[in-house]
């Protein structure tokens, strides 16, 4: 099993927090996992990208063309991260309308998860709404864990922080039944 | 306990120190290197681990405190960015040839892109210089393997050992499995020997001549000589070259995938090599005895590539197969080895679309201090500095951004320029709180001395933001979050002999204003002024409780859209409606500061009553 997923978005949306539960819900499963992350000034506002690799890897970075999979938090980004994209790779994007650009995916999946997140009192976790939201659109054999999977990481590591714990999962599982 | 985790190239190292029984760790934060110091704090507390921990006022000083630790035999570790190490490099070059009693690792972190630095300048160069030897991890994993490694090599030979980490090792992260924590010496033993330890000119001759035996030893250590990770099967065809690749670093991890997608593994011989510095002998004769053309991948000199003598069959930066600037991604790789190969290689390319560029968050003192200077000195010269606050440059508040603590002596050098004409410039020089006790203060007391005429605003943001809001010496705690001593900045200012020294919140954006004109006035005729705008980082957890009130923002419907906040002030939350001609406020970015009520010309901003 090998899958790269690039999470794109811009610095202050959880692109971050994002990466990491996938991560830890790869190791979870027992699989080998890289991720490559953003830090430093362009955290600041600018555009942000993480590289996730399961499976078998010796670089942390994904190649054009490789990717099996796109989570982008701003549609914007789709322009400058669709080109990682291998031909019948999946695309979930934070977007109320449709999306252009993505016509080599075998599915591409759209959530105003802006929306989402604000009609749930936490318009900060649209990371988690998108993220949920794709666990639920993107086929079983597609994407190496489930949402049952990332709840599990999320108890984990926001363990001493029942308030966060709460508001995550519901975050999680609001984007997971739209 | 110890199953798998997720580590983060930095944690790895950390983990590698503590795993080695460091005793003495030091800093000064810079990314890509700032969560190693931080991680090692956090698994001395976890695990309980009595040693010295600290960040220190800079890398030149975190240098010296560590590397006087293992003078007393224990394990000891300073860790910086690449260009930290440049503020480190007096002590550096010295303690070459000093050697070490106890291990002592310098961990410098390049940043090839540059994603978050100055320069893409290569630390291997500065291990060379020093005449120490470097080792180059291609991922957390071997990140962390190399420190055991580098303690050992230090012990073995009494030499700093250099760790060279790029922004793809430090940020990456992965599954790394815990090793046990070794206990090592923890008496400290300072021998007296001031033959070395205080050596003069006569003996320094001395000591080169065992550092150069030294090296030529290390040169042949076996255990960090470059491993063989493929070999190639088959006879070759008549006519056909034998080609080898050579690999160090993260170019190693990016090329042993590609060479399998290739389907190179077994038709060209590659080798890795662990320790760039230097190079093993054995290593160089059996490359010239064995191969007709040898490809060189590394980041971001050819410093492997310059001590292969035989220049006709060696391909690398030098002789142009591999860039010589910018970050080696692993599509340029991808084509670089096709090319060397013979082989077909269909390589995609991202577009350049321009990304966002970075921004002060919502909400940021530095913006509303950015804005009253552009209004106390219209036309100055703003020379500024390394922080959060060079981006100022999207305020159009910074005209220059050198290197840590250059803003004060640029400020001065500028004032020298101009002082024997009529018409002299209003100077501006903004420096951040952590830069300022860096590497500010004897450019001040120059300044002083010197009667350059401008004025310092000192962004007190009471940490340091930029790097993920480390403590400053003015914090009063250390890195495990301990009491400490703090150093107040104002009596410090007025210490270098500064008479104007004056403090503002620069949420207080009107009183700034008339407090910077005064300054600016002021410094026109009598010398150094100096103001302290002073209001805590939003993104600093631990001083929440001393943040503004927020309150809530309303646009009225004088608002015709005129753009001054948003060109002027740049703050993310105003968002432009062109269509309706108003601005709006972003509620999810608002951080409710209410400067931007104090921006507007026209007084369309308001705070809402009833807050």
């Amino acid at each position: 099993m090998k899958q790269q997923i690039i999470i794109s978005g811009v610095g202050g949306q959880g692109v971050l927090f994002v990466t990491r539960l996938l991560a830890e819900a790869a190791i979870l499963r027992g699989l080998p996992v890289f991720t490559s992350e953003t830090h430093g000034m362009a955290q600041r506002g600018g555009t942000v990208v993480s590289h996730l690799k399961v499976g078998e890897f010796s670089s942390p970075l994904i190649r054009p063309s490789c990717a099996d999979g796109l989570l982008a938090l701003k549609a914007e980004n789709v322009s400058l991260h669709g080109a990682y994209l291998n031909t019948g790779a999946w695309a979930v994007v934070n977007s109320s309308e449709p999306v252009s650009g993505l016509s080599d995916c075998s599915g591409v999946f759209t959530a105003d998860a802006d929306t989402y997140a604000q009609e749930i009192g936490t318009p900060k976790s649209v990371n988690l709404v998108l993220l949920g939201f794709a666990l639920a659109r993107i086929p079983k054999e597609n994407l190496f864990c489930t949402t049952d999977d990332v709840r599990s990481v999320m108890k984990n590591r926001l363990a001493n922080r029942k308030d966060m714990l709460d508001a995550s999962v519901k975050a999680l599982e609001t984007g997971h039944n739209k | 306990m110890n199953k798998r985790q997720l580590l983060l190239g930095n944690e790895a190292i950390a983990l590698g120190l503590i795993e080695n029984g460091c005793a003495v760790a030091t800093s000064y934060p810079g990314t890509p290197a700032s969560e190693i110091l931080a991680s090692v704090a956090s698994f001395q507390e976890k695990n309980a681990i009595s040693m010295h921990t600290q960040w220190a006022v800079n890398e030149k000083v975190a240098f010296e405190i560590a590397y006087a630790g293992c003078m007393t035999g224990l394990r000891a570790a300073v860790s910086m960015k690449q260009v930290g190490l440049n503020v480190a490099s007096d002590p550096l070059m010295s303690a070459a040839y000093m050697g070490t009693k106890g291990g002592f690792l310098v961990i410098s972190a390049d940043d090839p892109g540059p994603h978050s630095s100055q320069t893409e300048q290569d630390s291997r160069l500065m291990a060379m210089m020093a005449k120490i030897p470097v080792l180059d991890p291609d991922s957390p994993g071997q990140a962390k393997e190399m420190i055991t490694l580098a303690y050992n090599l230090s012990e073995k030979f009494k030499i700093p050992v250099m760790i060279r980490p790029t922004t793809r090792v430090c940020h990456a992260r992965q599954d790394i499995q815990p090793g046990e924590i070794v206990s090592h010496e923890t008496q400290a033993e300072f021998e007296k020997n001031p033959a070395r330890w205080a050596a003069t000119p006569k003996f320094r001759y001395q000591l080169h001549n065992e550092l150069e035996k030294k090296l030529a030893e290390i040169s042949a250590h076996k255990e960090t000589a470059p491993s063989q990770l493929s070999v190639v099967s088959g006879q070759l065809q008549p006519g056909q070259t034998t080609k080898a690749i050579v690999v160090s670093g993260v170019a190693a991890a990016h090329t042993k995938d590609i060479m399998k997608d290739l389907d190179l593994w077994d038709a060209v011989s590659l080798y890795q090599v662990l320790q760039p510095y230097p190079l093993h002998t054995e290593f160089i004769s059996h490359l010239i005895n064995t191969y007709d053309e040898i490809l060189i991948i590394e980041e971001t000199v050819g410093v492997i590539e310059m001590q292969i003598a035989d220049r006709h069959r060696v391909r690398g930066k030098l002789d142009g197969s591999v860039p010589k600037t910018g970050e080696l991604l692993p599509e340029n790789i991808q084509e670089i080895i096709a090319e060397f190969a013979g082989v077909q290689s269909e390589t995609a390319s991202l577009p350049s679309v321009p990304g966002r560029r970075p921004t002060l968050c919502a909400g940021c003192p530095h913006r509303a201090s950015f804005f009253a200077i552009k209004k106390a000195a219209k036309k100055g010269i703003y020379t500024s500095d390394i922080g959060c606050y060079t981006l100022g440059l999207n305020l159009g508040a910074v005209d220059t951004v050198l290197c840590m603590g250059a803003a004060i002596s640029q400020a001065a050098g500028f004032y020298h320029a101009y002082k024997h004409q009529e018409k002299r410039p209003d100077i501006v020089a903004t420096i951040g709180d952590s830069t300022f006790f860096h590497a500010g203060v004897p450019a001040l007391i120059d300044a002083v001395v010197q009667d350059v005429r401008f004025v310092l605003v000192i962004l007190d943001n009471r940490t340091t933001a930029m790097t993920g809001s480390q403590p400053t010496p003015a914090t009063g705690a250390g890195a495990c979050g301990e009491p400490l001593v703090s150093v107040d900045i104002a009596p410090l200012v007025q210490g270098c002999g500064v008479k104007f020294c004056r403090e503002c919140d620069p949420y207080k954006t009107d009183e700034l204003i008339s407090l910077l004109k005064e300054a600016v006035a002021y410094s026109r005729e009598h010398g150094p002024a100096v103001v302290i705008a002073k209001h805590p980082c939003l993104l600093d957890r631990t001083l929440r409780g001393e943040q503004h009130q927020p309150v809530k923002i309303e646009v009225t419907d004088t608002c015709d859209g005129c753009g001054y906040c948003v060109k002027h002030f740049e703050c993310p939350a105003l968002v432009p409606d062109e269509a309706e001609e108003r601005v709006n406020i972003d509620a999810i970015l608002c951080s409710g500061c209410g400067v931007c009520v104090q921006v507007c010309p026209k007084e369309s901003l308001s705070i809402v009553s009833g807050q």
